[in-house]
């Protein structure tokens, strides 16, 4: 442990941003705005730079302790911040991403109103995202968690005039709400038994408790908690849906909150607990199954959409059930890997995504694009990378972090050919699904001429308000510099990023995290011996297994080319032979209307009937107004003894004094 | 001599006709007047009382009321001239502005 006194500005930078931003930002000019913007958000990222350069192993983890904050007994937390070597992934992929992001934001959203008010959000976020990151302890964890699905909320609900981003920004919170809940109690449970809070403290705690095999115990319990937690932020079945209706925000928001940083922050958290999960089998395994269930179900879904957000917003909760999985068998290492990566690819898919909304006008369907590549070409390269990656062809980025994910699956302790097979077919679903967007939007003939011309009238209000600049309606055009830049740096990134992974580097550097198993009796040193062993030794099963996957990446890419290239008719055959099970799918699975039926309605109207109704209305304002009405009446009765009349009063005295005097002498003569 | 019980009828006399006056009458100066009475009234009852016996104390407590009186009528007046000024009648039923 080494003291650093230094981390805590790197949150302060984007919360100083957000700050100047908003409370001057609608008096300032937009250049100021975006200079305030990018320099806190770039300073962040520098300091990121410097800490990774100044970072050794030997020294860390880094620590610092900023303020005290609750003190009560013998239970204390501070606000304190941490940098092992899970964090400095974090950090620079937040900071990074976020970074280009920031970027990009200037040239997509440069001639909206609420300029200042998007850039104030997104540092923000920023200072939320790395608040959770740098985190000592739970509870400054949790401040971050909850900060980040506030800026969600607020990115979400952006053009809250519109009231699908107003109702989208409100699921969003409530859903996450569910899982805060399940977070919550995880919390509680951990100071009623471990007296702390604190990341030390707790997994110091718990790293003597033997693994929990025989029965669900404590640890058990906190990690399925923690897992509702994490299922709720990061769009994991059962609480996923809020993810795809989170498209509702402005195309960056998509790419930075609901792609690349704060829907990992599961992840992380479950990575971070590793040492619960690793002596909770059964916590474990439950999130392996939700892991690999939400991969596939959410990449099914993924096949019928036509909006190009969606298709992206079902594709990424399929692959944080990558992540999932991977922690499930007990890869963390390998799902923080595939975070990062994902980070990458899927960033950019966005913002590639974004590049073509804007140069079109704002349509999203991508029924009516098409042809795209010989009018924006640079959006087309670098969305090839980012489709090649997320496909796992080799040597793009995903090929790296997915392989080693299903390699886990199989092999690892945990690990199951079940989970491999499902992760086999997740990626040829994958496959399938990014090629169809590409071959739909890039190739082909252009078939948005027709809207393009009045499309802003009719279309679609969210559209023509995401691109009111482009109401001149000429023909699809390239999207400037300053959105280009972070595409191509992107590019770069899902190209090369997976590289660091070759050889086990990336899990060695991960490895003291992720500390000795608690089944192995063995020290650090000796448990990785083993694992590398234990790998060489299944050196010719993972070529194998690798290779299957590389089958099923190029299966799906010359699926979507016969379905979508050679033959595009054959896909509404298909759909209509499949019927009930099409509409199914592209109905997402009646998902939402089976929770409106289960959960929401009877909320809402019993909430309604008896808590609105009966409770409020029949109980508290039934005793507030009934008092007001028997005050009232009592006193319109009474009042007629005022009458204002100065001989009433004096007969009233008369006859008072007569009859206390008639009393005295009844009185008396008694 | 005579008995007590005659002043104390004549006391309760005026008395009853002070508060009949009190209650009947519209004029404020009528009713002012009939407050005096009912005074008077009282203050025969106590001097009877005080000679019946002996005791110079409902003599005193009659001066008392006397000065009372004075004073009372003093103000009394100043307002039933002020109430004249600004209603322009001495009628106590129509100075009712207050009432609801």
């Amino acid at each position: 442990m080494t003291p650093n006194p230094y981390l805590w500005v790197i949150p302060i930078l984007p919360l100083a941003g957000a700050a100047i931003n908003g409370f001057f930002g609608r008096r300032s000019s937009k250049k100021a705005i975006s200079t305030v913007a990018l320099v806190f958000c770039g300073s962040a990222f520098a300091m990121a730079l410097i800490l990774a350069a100044g970072f050794s192993s030997a020294s860390a983890p880094y620590y610092c302790n900023l303020a005290h904050w609750i003190r009560s007994g013998s239970f204390q937390v501070d606000f304190s911040f941490y940098l092992d070597q899970l964090s400095l992934v974090m950090l620079l992929v937040v900071t990074g991403v976020g970074f280009l992001i920031h970027i990009y934001s200037v040239g997509y959203m440069w001639d909206d109103d609420g300029y200042y008010r998007f850039m104030s959000y997104m540092n923000l976020f920023m200072f939320f995202m790395l608040t959770l990151v740098l985190a000592k302890n739970y509870l400054v964890m949790f401040i971050g968690w909850e900060g980040v699905g506030l800026a969600s909320y607020l990115l979400i609900g952006y053009w809250f005039t519109q009231d699908s981003a107003a109702a989208a920004g409100k699921k969003a919170f409530i859903v996450n709400r569910i899982g805060d809940f399940g977070f919550l109690i995880a919390l509680f449970l951990m100071i009623k038994h471990f007296g702390s809070l604190d990341f030390t403290q707790v997994f110091t705690a718990v790293q003597p408790l033997s693994p929990e095999t025989a029965g669900a115990g404590l640890l058990t319990a906190i990690g399925l908690l923690l897992m509702v937690g994490a299922a709720g932020k990061s769009a994991q079945i059962p609480l996923y849906v809020w993810l795809p209706d989170a498209m509702e925000g402005p195309t960056p928001v998509s790419a930075l909150i609901h792609a690349a940083t704060m829907v990992t922050a599961g992840v992380y958290m479950v990575a971070r607990s590793s040492v619960i999960f690793e002596r909770a089998p059964m916590a474990l395994m439950a999130v392996a199954i939700i892991g690999t269930l939400t991969a596939l179900f959410a990449a099914t879904i993924g096949i019928a959409q036509t909006d190009i957000k969606k298709v992206l917003a079902y594709s990424t909760i399929s692959q944080l059930g990558y992540m999932f999985m991977a922690c499930g068998v007990g890869a963390f290492s390998a799902g923080i890997f595939h975070l990062m990566t994902h980070a990458f690819f899927k960033g950019l898919l966005f913002l590639a995504a974004g590049s073509v909304i804007h140069g079109i006008g704002g349509e999203q369907d991508m029924r009516k694009m098409g042809g795209l590549r010989q009018y924006m070409p640079w959006t087309f390269l670098t969305m090839t990378i980012a489709t090649f990656a997320i496909a796992g062809f080799p040597p793009f980025a995903g090929f790296f972090s997915k392989d080693e994910i299903l390699w886990k699956a199989y092999s690892s302790e945990y690990g199951s050919w079940v989970f491999w097979l499902i992760g086999v077919i997740t990626a040829f679903i994958t496959s399938f699904y990014m090629f169809r967007l590409w071959f739909l939007t890039f190739f082909g003939d252009y078939r948005g001429g027709e809207v393009n011309d009045g499309a802003h009238q009719s279309a679609n209000a969210h559209a023509a308000h995401d691109h009111s600049d482009h109401g001149h309606g000429h023909g699809p055009h390239e999207s400037p510099w300053v959105m280009l830049g972070p595409l191509v740096v992107l590019a770069f990134l899902s190209l090369v990023g997976g590289w660091i992974g070759i050889g086990g580097r990336f899990e060695h550097f991960l490895a003291p995290v992720f500390q000795v198993p608690a089944f192995h009796e063995a020290s650090a040193t000796e448990y990785l011996a083993h694992g590398t062993a234990g790998e060489a030794a299944g050196t010719g099963t993972e070529t194998l297994l690798m290779l299957i996957s590389v089958a099923a990446a190029i299966l799906g890419l010359l699926l979507a080319w016969t379905l979508y290239l050679r033959r595009p008719q054959l896909p509404a055959r298909i759909a209509d032979s499949l019927g009930a099970l099409y509409r199914a799918v592209a109905n997402k699975y009646y998902i939402d209307e089976l929770y409106a039926v289960l959960f929401v309605k009877p909320l809402v109207d019993g909430s309604t009937t008896i808590l609105w109704h009966g409770v409020d209305q029949g109980g508290i304002d039934a005793a507030v107004n009934n008092s007001a009405d028997a005050a009232r009446y009592v006193s319109d009765n009474v009042r007629h003894m005022q009458s204002g009349n100065l001989r009433s009063y004096a007969g009233w005295v008369a006859a008072g004094a007569a009859a206390v005097i008639a009393y005295m002498v009844w009185m008396g003569i008694r | 001599m005579v008995p007590l019980s005659y002043y104390l009828l004549l006391s309760g006399i005026l008395f009853a006709c002070g508060v009949l006056g009190f209650l009947i009458k519209r004029n404020i100066i009528t009713i002012f007047m009939s407050i005096e009475l009912m005074l008077n009234g009282v203050n025969l009852s106590f001097v009877a009382f005080a000679a019946r016996w002996h005791a110079l104390s409902g003599q005193v407590f009659v001066f008392f009321v006397m000065v009372v009186a004075a004073a009372e009528a003093a103000v009394g007046l100043a307002i039933i001239i002020s109430v004249y000024r600004t209603r322009e009648t001495l009628n106590v039923d129509r100075v009712n502005l207050l009432k609801l």
